[in-house]
C-alpha cells in the first residue's frame, strides 16, 4: 500500500512540466513565460520566501501552505504583524492546486492570470504590507543568490530584474502543483470501474442528477477541471449586505475612485484592479460585493467565482468567506437554495440556478462520500482541519 | 454625469459602457448653453411578474425571486428612476394574495411606483381588488413636459365574460397563452372617449408616452400579441408630433414604428415567451413541441428574462433591457432613420413589414 502511494506522489510531483495526470487536461502555459527547470525552481523559491513582506515572515506559502494542501485552513487569511496586531483579511485562501486552469485568478477574477495574481500579495496592505514593487526589486537586486539565479534564468543583470520576472517565476512554479488522478480520476477516466466504492458512486449520481452541482463545477468526457470559470451569487455573505447593498456599492465605488487617484498619483501610473485589491481585502462589506466590485455591474452583485472541487476534503473550511466549516454544512447550504436555515431570506441577487434541490440525508451523505473522493493521491495524507 | 450609469462614480460607465460614446452624449445632451435639459429623465419598468400562489403563504418560488431581483437592482440604480412603471401581471390567476403580495415586494421600490392593470389581475373578480388596491385602471399626468398615459387594454366584449361556469374557469381560460377559447383584447369604446378628451388640452408638440399591457398594434391573435381596436387608438395618437408606446404582454423585445408612433415591448421578470410565427421571415421546419422547453438556459431561471431603465431625451425614449447573465440590449430612438433600433443587433437591411397577423 504504501510503495503505491509512493508511486502516485511521485507522478504527482513529476507532471506539470510535461504531462497532466490523469483527470485533467494539459496545462494551458502562455507564450511570453515558457516552463523552465530553473524557472520553476526560482519560482518555488521566492514562492517560500517570507522576506517580501513588512515582517519579513509572510511568503506565499503562509497561506497556501503544500502540509493544508495549498491552503491555510482558516477562515478568512492572515497577514504581517506589526505593533498594530496581524492583519486579517476577508477572503478565504483558496488552494493553488490546480489553479493554473481558472481563467481569472481571485475570488472575484479581479486578474487574468497567475503571474498578476502574484503581483499584488505582496503589496496588499493587509497581506505582505510592502510598500512597493520597487521595494521588492530592490531586495532581489541586493542579494547574491537571487542575482545570480535571475541571472541564468532570464538571462538579465541583476540592474534589470522586475516585477516582472519576479511574478513570471512564481506563475511558472504554481503551474507545476497540477493534481489528479484520484479516486474519481480512475473510476471515469481510468477505466477502473472498482475505484468508487458504492456511496461514491451514488454520490456521483446525486452531483450529476438532483444535486445539478456539475452545471457549474463542469467534468468533461476526457477530462475534469470542476469549475466553469464563472462567477455566481450563492447567497454566502449575503447578511453583511442585507438592506444596504446599494449604499455599500455607492460608498464603495466612490472609496474606489479616491484610492485610485491616490495610487495613481504615487505610482505615476494606474494598475488595473489594484485600488480594488486594496479595499476589497480591507474591508467585509466590500469584499461582499463579489464580481460588481470588478465589473461595476448590478448583474454581479455578490458573485463570486466558481472554485475547483478537487482536493475539497482536505481544504476546509469553505466559501469565499470560509463561513461554512464542513463538506456537510456546504451541501446543506445548497440544499436549502442558499442558506442553512430554509427560514433565512434569500438575496435577491441569488443566482438563478441556485434553489432548494430537496435531497434526502442518505443523498446529503452519499454527496459528501463523492467529493471525498475527489482528493489527489499526493494529498491523502494532508489532516483535515479541525 | 451621464444617467445612465449605475451607481454613479466618477467616469465610471457601466450599463452604458457597450454603447457608442458619441449615443450617450446625444441622448443625454445638455442645452447648448450647457444647462441641464427639462425634457430628459430616466424611469424603469417592472412587468409580468405572474406571482403565482401556491397555497397560504407560498408562492411559486421562480416568479418571486424574478420580481425581487427587478426590485433590488432597480434600487441600485443612481440616479433613482423618476418612477417605476409596473407594466401588469403582477398575479398568475388575479387572486386577493397574490396581487397583495406583489404589492408587498414592490413596496421595497425606493421610487414612486405606477401601476398597470394585465388581464392575469382582472380576469377574476374583473379587477376588483386591484383597483381596491391601486386605483384607476386607465389615467394620465405630465412629467417634465412629458404626457403620459396608462391604458387599460385587455378589455373584452361582454358576451364572453359571461359564458363561464365561475370566475376561476373565466381566469384560467384567459391566463392561457395559447388558449383557443380566449378571445382579443381591446380598449374599449368608453377609454378611447376618455382618451379623445384626456389629449384635447395637450399640444400636439408634447410629448406622449402612452404605456399599454397588450400591444398597441397586431402582432398575433393566436397569442394576444393583440389590441382588438388599436388602429382606433393609433388613430387618436397620430396628430402627435412624439408618440412613445411602451407595451407588456409579451414577455421579449420588439420594437416598431407606425407613423410618428414608436413602439416599445418590456420583459418579464418570471419568463419568457418565443416569438409567434408571425415574426418568421422563413418557414420553420422544427418540429411541433409536446415537451415544455421554457427558456434557453433552463439550469438558469432568470434566463431569458428581464426588466428595463428607460431614458427619455427629446420626447423619445430609448429602452435598455436589464437582463440577468445576459448582454443587455439597448433598443434606442436614431434620430437620423426616426425609428427605434437595437444598438447593437439591428439588422443593417431594414426588416420587411409584416403582411399578415
Amino acid at each position: 500500500m504504501k510503495k503505491i502511494k509512493l508511486t502516485y506522489l511521485l507522478i504527482g510531483l513529476s507532471v506539470g512540466l510535461y504531462a497532466a495526470p490523469l483527470g485533467l487536461p494539459e496545462v494551458p502555459v502562455p507564450a511570453d513565460n515558457p516552463q523552465t527547470e530553473a524557472k520553476i525552481k526560482l519560482g518555488d523559491m521566492l514562492y517560500h520566501d517570507p522576506r517580501f513582506s513588512r515582517d519579513g515572515k509572510v511568503s506565499c506559502a503562509t497561506c497556501h501552505a503544500r502540509e493544508k494542501a495549498f491552503t491555510d485552513h482558516l477562515p478568512v487569511s492572515k497577514g504581517f504583524t506589526d505593533e498594530k496586531g496581524t492583519r486579517v483579511g476577508t477572503r478565504n485562501a483558496p488552494t493553488v492546486i490546480n489553479a493554473a486552469y481558472y481563467t481569472s485568478q481571485f475570488w472575484d477574477g479581479r486578474v487574468p492570470s497567475l503571474e498578476e495574481q502574484a503581483k499584488f500579495p505582496p503589496i496588499n496592505p493587509v497581506e505582505g504590507g510592502l510598500h512597493s514593487w520597487d521595494e521588492l526589486v530592490g531586495m532581489l537586486k541586493k542579494d547574491d543568490f537571487y542575482k545570480k539565479e535571475f541571472e541564468k534564468v532570464f538571462g538579465i543583470k541583476s540592474s534589470e530584474i522586475t516585477i516582472d520576472h519576479f511574478i513570471k517565476a512564481i506563475a511558472s512554479f504554481e503551474r507545476t502543483l497540477i493534481s489528479g488522478n484520484s479516486k474519481f480520476d480512475r473510476f471515469m477516466y481510468g477505466g477502473d470501474k472498482n475505484a468508487l466504492n458504492e456511496q461514491e458512486k451514488r454520490g456521483l449520481e446525486v452531483f450529476l442528477g438532483q444535486g445539478r452541482c456539475v452545471s457549474c463545477h463542469t467534468i468533461s468526457q476526457t477530462h475534469a477541471i470542476f469549475t466553469d470559470n464563472q462567477f455566481h451569487n450563492l447567497g454566502v455573505g449575503f447578511k453583511a449586505l442585507q438592506g444596504k447593498s446599494e449604499k455599500v456599492a455607492s460608498e464603495y465605488l466612490h472609496k474606489l475612485a479616491m484610492h485610485k487617484k491616490k495610487l495613481k498619483k504615487s505610482a505615476g501610473k494606474e494598475i488595473a484592479n489594484h485600488a480594488a485589491d486594496d479595499l476589497v481585502l480591507a474591508d467585509k462589506k466590500f469584499s461582499e460585493l463579489g464580481r460588481l466590485a470588478i465589473t461595476h455591474e448590478v448583474d454581479d452583485m455578490g458573485a463570486f467565482k466558481t472554485p475547483t472541487l478537487r482536493n475539497i476534503a482536505k481544504t476546509a473550511p469553505y466559501m469565499h468567506d470560509g463561513s461554512l466549516k464542513t463538506l456537510i454544512e456546504v451541501v446543506e447550504w445548497y440544499n436549502f437554495g442558499g442558506k442553512l436555515n430554509p427560514d433565512d431570506p434569500d438575496t435577491p441577487f441569488l443566482d438563478g440556478g441556485i434553489r432548494p434541490l430537496n435531497l434526502s440525508g442518505q443523498q446529503v451523505l452519499d454527496l459528501v462520500a463523492f467529493m471525498k473522493a475527489l482528493t489527489s493521491p499526493e494529498f491523502e495524507n494532508v489532516k483535515e482541519p479541525k | 454625469m451621464k444617467r445612465r450609469e449605475f451607481l454613479k462614480t466618477s467616469g465610471i460607465v457601466t450599463a452604458g459602457s457597450i454603447l457608442p460614446m458619441s449615443l450617450i452624449e446625444v441622448a443625454f445632451a445638455d442645452n447648448a448653453d450647457g444647462t441641464k435639459s427639462d425634457e430628459n429623465f430616466t424611469f424603469a419598468v417592472i412587468s409580468d411578474a405572474h406571482l403565482q400562489q401556491i397555497k397560504g403563504t407560498k408562492f411559486v418560488r421562480n416568479w418571486d425571486m424574478g420580481l425581487k431581483r427587478a426590485v433590488a437592482e432597480c434600487n441600485m440604480m443612481n440616479p433613482k428612476p423618476d418612477f417605476v412603471l409596473f407594466g401588469g401581471d403582477l398575479g398568475q390567476l388575479g387572486k386577493a394574495a397574490e396581487i397583495d403580495h406583489g404589492a408587498e415586494i414592490l413596496s421595497a421600490l425606493r421610487s414612486p411606483v405606477k401601476m398597470m392593470l394585465g388581464e392575469h389581475d382582472y380576469y377574476l373578480d374583473l379587477g376588483e381588488h386591484w383597483m381596491n388596491r391601486f386605483g384607476d385602471p386607465y389615467y394620465s399626468f405630465d412629467h417634465k413636459g412629458v404626457h403620459i398615459v396608462v391604458l387599460n387594454s385587455i378589455l373584452v366584449d361582454e358576451k364572453w365574460i359571461n359564458k363561464w361556469k365561475d370566475p376561476m374557469e373565466r381566469m384560467q381560460t384567459m391566463a392561457g397563452l395559447d388558449d383557443p377559447n380566449g378571445s382579443p383584447f381591446m380598449v374599449g369604446l368608453k377609454q378611447r372617449e376618455w382618451l379623445k378628451k384626456d389629449l384635447e388640452k395637450v399640444s400636439k408638440d408634447t410629448p406622449l408616452i402612452v404605456f399599454s399591457h397588450s400591444p398597441l398594434q397586431k402582432i398575433y391573435k393566436g397569442w394576444n400579441f393583440w389590441t382588438d381596436d388599436a388602429e382606433l387608438v393609433q388613430d387618436i395618437l397620430k396628430p402627435f408630433k412624439k408618440v412613445n408606446v411602451i407595451y407588456a404582454h409579451v414577455h421579449q423585445v420588439q420594437y416598431n414604428k407606425i407613423g410618428n408612433i414608436a413602439f416599445n415591448s418590456v420583459m418579464s421578470t418570471a419568463w419568457p415567451w418565443p416569438y409567434p410565427k408571425t415574426y418568421a421571415k422563413e418557414p420553420s421546419y422544427v418540429p411541433k413541441l409536446t415537451v415544455e422547453m421554457n427558456r434557453a438556459d433552463p439550469f438558469f431561471e432568470r434566463d431569458g428574462t428581464g426588466w428595463q431603465m428607460i431614458n427619455v431625451h427629446t420626447g423619445r425614449v430609448d429602452m435598455n433591457f436589464i437582463l440577468p447573465h445576459n448582454q443587455n440590449r439597448i433598443v434606442a430612438y436614431n434620430e437620423k432613420t426616426g425609428r427605434p433600433e437595437d444598438v447593437e443587433f439591428q439588422n443593417k437591411e431594414r426588416i420587411p413589414p409584416q403582411i399578415h397577423y
